[in-house]
C-alpha cells in the first residue's frame, strides 16, 4: 500500500502538456515552408478561370504580376464597378503598365532581366478590351512572355 | 513528489501560446500562391512582313463575339467541337507532304502541312475573359494532343510529360540535353502558329 502514491479515488493523472507546442510548431513549419509572404493585397475581384493545358510558373523571382478585375466592395464606391488594373497595391490605367514593367525589370538582377514572365491574374468576368490594351503595352516594352494565370480544372466551367 | 531529483519541470503550457501566436501571424500574412497558367508569347511590335504570301486555306480563323459565340472558319460551332476541328485542320495534309499525318482527310480547302498551318484568333472587346481562356485552352489542347500522339509513337511518352520534366529544376543537365532534342523535334512537327488579331468593337 505504501508503494502507491496517495491518490484520491477518481482523480486522473494530469495530462502532460509538454508535447502541445511540438504539434503547433509542426503546423507552423508547414506554413512557413509552403507559403510566401503576401506582398500585395488584392483589391479586385479575382476569381481566375480554369484551364487544363497549364504550365507551372517555376521561378517566383522571374514573375511580374498584374491583377485585373472589378474592384471589391469597399473600393467599388470610389472606383466604380468596371474592371480595372491593379499594379502593386494601386489601381492603374493601361498606359501605366509599360512604366510599371520597366520599373520592375530594373529592380531585378541583371541575368534575370531577359527571362521575365508577366503573370496576368485576371478575373474571369473581365472583358477582353482591357486585356488587349494591356497586351499592346506589354508588346511596346518587349515583355513578350506572358502567362495567363488560371486554376487547374476543366476549362468548360468558365463558360457557364 | 520526491520522484524527481533536480529542478522541477517547467510548465510547458505557455509554449503552446507562443507557438499559436506565431502560427496565426503566418496564417494571416502569407498566401499559397496559384502559380500555373497558359504560357503564351506575344508577337513583337514590328512592321508586318507582307511579302510572305499565305494561302487562305492555310489559315484557320477563330472569332469570338461579345456573347461568347464561336465562329471557326466561317461556321458557327460549339466550344466542345473546337478542339476536334482545330486538330482536323492541323493534320489535314492537303498536299500529302506530311508523313506523319495519317489521319488527315486531305481536304483541298484546308491546310497543306502542319508547318504551314496558322490559327488566327480574334475576339471582341466585350468578350468575357473566361470564354477567351477556354478557347485558348482548347487550341493549345489541340496542339498538345497531336504532339502527344507523335511523342507516344516515337518516344513512348507524352510530350507534356517531357516538357514538365525539362522545366523542373531537379533534372540533370544531361537528361535536359536529350529531352531538349526530342522536344524540339516534336515541336517542329506541329509548330504552334497561333496568332491574335487586333480586337474589334462591334455595336
Amino acid at each position: 500500500m505504501s508503494k502507491f502514491s496517495k491518490k484520491k479515488s477518481g482523480e486522473l493523472p494530469a495530462v502532460s502538456t509538454a508535447s502541445l507546442p511540438d504539434i503547433v510548431f509542426m503546423l507552423l513549419f508547414f506554413f512557413m515552408t509552403v507559403t510566401v509572404m503576401k506582398d500585395n493585397s488584392v483589391k479586385v475581384e479575382n476569381i481566375l478561370p480554369n484551364a487544363s493545358e497549364i504550365k507551372k510558373l517555376e521561378k517566383k523571382d522571374r514573375v511580374i504580376t498584374i491583377f485585373v478585375g472589378a474592384p471589391t466592395k469597399e473600393y467599388s464606391r470610389v472606383f466604380g464597378t468596371e474592371p480595372k488594373i491593379q499594379l502593386n497595391d494601386k489601381f492603374a490605367n493601361p498606359s501605366d503598365v509599360g512604366d510599371f514593367i520597366l520599373m520592375e525589370r530594373a529592380k531585378k538582377p541583371q541575368e534575370v532581366q531577359n527571362f521575365l514572365t508577366t503573370s496576368l491574374k485576371v478575373d474571369k468576368n473581365a472583358n477582353m478590351g482591357l486585356i488587349s490594351d494591356i497586351k499592346q503595352e506589354l508588346r511596346k516594352v518587349n515583355a513578350l512572355k506572358v502567362n495567363y494565370t488560371t486554376y487547374e480544372g476543366d476549362a468548360f466551367n468558365n463558360v457557364q | 513528489m520526491g520522484r524527481r531529483a533536480g529542478a522541477p519541470e517547467v510548465n510547458a503550457g505557455s509554449m503552446a501560446d507562443i507557438a499559436f501566436l506565431l502560427l496565426i501571424f503566418f496564417l494571416v500574412t502569407t498566401t499559397i500562391e496559384t502559380d500555373a497558367g497558359l504560357d503564351r508569347m506575344l508577337p513583337p511590335i514590328e512592321p508586318p512582313e507582307n511579302d510572305v504570301v499565305i494561302k487562305q486555306k492555310n489559315i484557320f480563323q477563330v472569332n469570338i463575339n461579345k456573347n461568347g459565340q464561336l465562329l471557326a472558319d466561317g461556321e458557327l460551332i460549339e466550344l466542345k467541337d473546337l478542339r476536334g476541328k482545330a486538330m482536323a485542320f492541323l493534320e489535314n495534309n492537303g498536299d500529302g507532304s506530311c508523313t506523319y499525318c495519317s489521319l488527315g482527310k486531305k481536304d483541298a480547302s484546308s491546310s497543306d502541312n502542319p508547318s504551314k498551318a496558322i490559327i488566327s484568333l480574334k475576339n471582341d472587346r466585350e468578350t468575357k475573359y473566361g470564354t477567351y481562356i477556354t478557347v485558348q485552352n482548347e487550341l493549345v489542347g489541340a496542339y498538345n494532343e497531336l504532339r502527344n500522339r507523335e511523342s507516344e509513337r516515337l518516344y513512348k511518352r507524352t510530350f507534356t510529360s517531357m516538357e514538365l520534366e525539362y522545366a523542373k529544376q531537379e533534372t540533370s543537365a544531361s537528361v535536359k540535353e536529350e529531352l531538349k532534342d526530342k522536344i524540339t523535334r516534336i515541336q517542329e512537327m506541329f509548330p504552334q502558329k497561333l496568332s491574335e488579331a487586333e480586337t474589334s468593337s462591334s455595336n
